[in-house]
């Protein structure tokens, strides 16, 4: 089995569903020619030609918009936003328009797009290229938001966003774009929507975290165990939107203590709703109250400051460590 | 490139002029086929202004009224084949009903009933866009997809003169014109985007002359004039269908009613004005022009406004019958599929509505 980067994964992903599916195009900025800024798109102008594979003016919201009229008109489009923050410019058409075709029309239409774009910090970009607007979209019926943690899951999960019948949010953490290799089937394989993935058992503490910040999560498990001899159970969410509710409570009535890792501004982010959900649904299992570890509540400082700012194995392991001694 | 001043090249092009005289010839449109588009405008000019009586009732809630539009909006659906597509905005009822939408959605969204964009299967039309302009990249979507699919088929999108100034419609021009997709913008100006006048929404003359920066062809036609509308758009439709388009037209025509029921006009307008676009009403001068003809007299006309007002009754009690509704359906098209959180929602509602009942 070949060991693939997130990349490669990904770019094996959009390949096998243009490949299979005619209704599939994608389109953005610069990701014909020069396969995407960070060339997740990589060669597939050159296999599939420029009907499939499509440069677009420099729009976001012309991007999402027309795409939301190609979804509508039968195709499978999979439009991507060059940086995260850039998708302000293109709001009304995911909020508004992608998240409520189903809803307005009763069913009639439907708008099954993807948006694909990198996510997360830490990669020394400039000012609205880092930031982290996962709960905004949390927030909006009508749209999936999913975000993988590492190559394998980034093709399944992939590859299952552009068969589901919703518009999806894709959400690519940039900074594991080429951090580490899987081992990545060369079959289509799916990893299905909306479930979450125990990455590790445990039986102390449960560490929940998505996207950019599983690494920092999984490194923090480990050292807790090699250093604390605490035994933490760790849940990559996968998908934020619909949230596996079931695991996370099933994994905190088992642990009894609950921290959760995000890179976005603290105050209304999704760690807020997962705390929520647990008081809700395991207050009486509970040890200790729900920690949160995230970034501040100021805007995204960019290079500079950013390493002090994003959440870390440290700060991690310190709230991992005040849950159990509570 | 076209040479000359602006109103050289963008030319009014007219038909029928507000007395009912052809100033051009009849083009597409055969005499009986104009007696029905007579008899058509006189029933949405009806059910136009029942359903702003029907908001004063509280019937339903906000309206927003096409009076004065129907010959803009119904050239403009005429000129569709079955396979075309109609893009429409929250005004365009009367486009819409001439595509296949039963006029009860007209009254469905002003009610927010669930049905509201719950477009029959075999039309080929959207739902109405309430975003100002969102729906032009839409247009765009849908006439891209005609053609990547190779089909024989083209789009129209409508917006208005105040949709004009947004993002989304340069941002949609610029695309249809780069894949030259098949598509004709069709743009309703009517004069007011709520208080504001054409003149503070642009510093240009005409909307049609932005054709020249988007490489496209651009037209300029009364909208009050059924015979010119239908005739221009049924020509570019046929060139959009032979990957010819996209294009883009500006019908001049004005909204004599207010933006909605919750607007008021003599705040912002003078009744002058309103008099000088009442006269060039687009069903007056059909009237007068069957009337010249002999295709109709005074007792066929009463007997067309007394037929209106039967087929918008039938509407009525339409939208009557379709008011009895499970509010449980709000959550079955969210998703493809109820998620657990929206499943246990909906239990919820359900039961807060039984509560509520009793």
């Amino acid at each position: 089995m070949a060991k693939l980067t997130m990349a490669q994964a990904l770019n094996q992903a959009l390949a096998q569903a243009l490949e299979t599916d005619d209704r599939v195009v994608i389109l953005g900025e610069d990701v014909g020619r020069d396969g995407g800024v960070f060339r997740i798109t990589d060669g597939l102008l050159e296999r599939f030609g420029p009907d499939r594979v499509i440069d677009t003016p420099l729009a976001e919201s012309g991007i999402v918009g027309t795409s939301v009229g190609l979804a509508m008109g039968g195709m499978r489009p999979v439009a991507e936003i060059q940086f995260f923050g850039f998708i302000y410019e293109t709001m009304d058409q995911i909020a508004s328009q992608a998240a409520r075709v189903r809803f307005r029309s009763l069913g009639r239409f439907q708008a099954p797009l993807v948006i694909r774009t990198p996510y997360g910090g830490g990669v020394k970009a400039p000012e609205i290229h880092s930031d982290s607007l996962e709960a905004l979209f949390v927030h909006t019926p009508g749209i999936k938001v999913v975000t993988p943690a590492n190559p394998y899951d980034a093709k399944g999960l992939l590859l299952a966003a552009i068969d589901d019948p919703d518009p999806v949010l894709f959400l690519e953490p940039m900074r594991l774009y080429r951090a580490f290799r899987d081992e990545v089937p060369e079959e289509a394989y799916r990893v299905p929507l909306g479930v979450a993935n125990v990455v590790r058992e445990g039986r102390d503490v449960t560490l929940i975290g998505w996207g950019p910040s599983m690494p920092v999560v999984l490194q923090a498990a480990d050292e807790l165990v090699a250093r604390y001899d605490v035994s933490p159970q760790v849940v990559d969410l996968r998908t934020l939107s619909p949230l596996d509710e079931a695991t996370i409570v099933a994994s905190v009535q088992r642990t009894q203590r609950a921290v959760v890792v995000h890179e976005a501004q603290r105050t209304g982010g999704l760690g807020a709703e997962i705390a929520a959900l647990i008081q809700e649904r395991a207050f009486l299992y509970l040890e200790a109250p729900v920690q949160r570890v995230s970034g501040y509540d100021t805007p995204y400082p960019m290079t500079m400051f950013e390493d002090l700012w994003l959440p870390d194995v440290t700060q991690v392991v310190s709230a991992a460590l005040a849950a159990i001694r509570y | 490139m076209v040479a000359g001043s602006i109103a050289e090249q963008f030319p009014l092009l007219q038909r029928l002029n507000q007395d009912g005289e052809l100033v051009g010839d009849l083009g597409v449109v055969t005499p009986s086929g104009f007696l029905e588009v007579y008899r058509a405008m006189v029933m949405l000019r009806r059910f136009d202004e029942r359903a702003w009586n029907l908001q004063r009732q509280g019937v339903i809630g906000t309206y927003a009224p096409f009076k004065g539009q129907e010959a803009a909006q119904l050239g403009a659906a005429h000129a569709l084949d079955e396979a075309d597509w109609l893009i429409p905005t929250y005004r365009d009822w009367a486009a819409s009903w001439a595509r296949g939408v039963p006029l009860e959605h007209g009254l469905f969204f002003a009610k927010g009933h669930p049905a509201m964009g719950a477009v029959p299967e075999d039309a080929r039309v959207l739902p109405a866009q309430v975003v100002i302009a969102a729906q032009t990249l839409h247009g765009v979507g849908i006439a891209w997809s005609l053609k990547l699919r190779r089909e024989h088929a083209a789009a129209l999108v409508t917006f208005g003169d105040g949709a004009a100034s947004q993002g989304d419609t340069h941002e949609a021009m610029n695309f249809a014109s780069v894949f030259e997709v098949p598509l004709v913008f069709f743009c309703e100006n009517n004069h007011w985007a709520i208080s504001v006048p054409l003149e503070r929404q642009m510093h240009a003359d005409t909307i049609a002359q932005r054709a020249l920066a988007y490489g496209i062809e651009g037209y300029r036609v009364d909208g009050n004039d059924y015979v010119a509308v239908v005739n221009l758009v049924s020509e570019l439709m046929a060139r959009a269908r032979e990957g010819e388009g996209p294009f883009l037209v500006e019908a001049v025509t004005y909204r004599l009613g207010a933006h909605t029921t919750a607007d008021d006009p003599a705040k912002y307008r003078s009744s002058d004005e309103e008099q000088r676009w009442e006269e060039r009403d687009p069903i007056r001068r059909i009237e007068r022009f069957l009337m010249a003809q002999g295709l109709i007299d005074e007792e066929q006309v009463r007997a067309v406004q007394e037929q209106a007002l039967d087929e918008v009754e039938e509407v009525l009690e339409r939208f009557h019958r379709a008011l009895d509704v499970e509010p449980a359906v709000l959550f079955d098209h969210v998703y493809a599929e109820l998620t657990p959180q929206l499943a246990a929602q909906r239990d919820r509602f359900v039961a807060r509505a039984r509560e509520v009942e009793r």
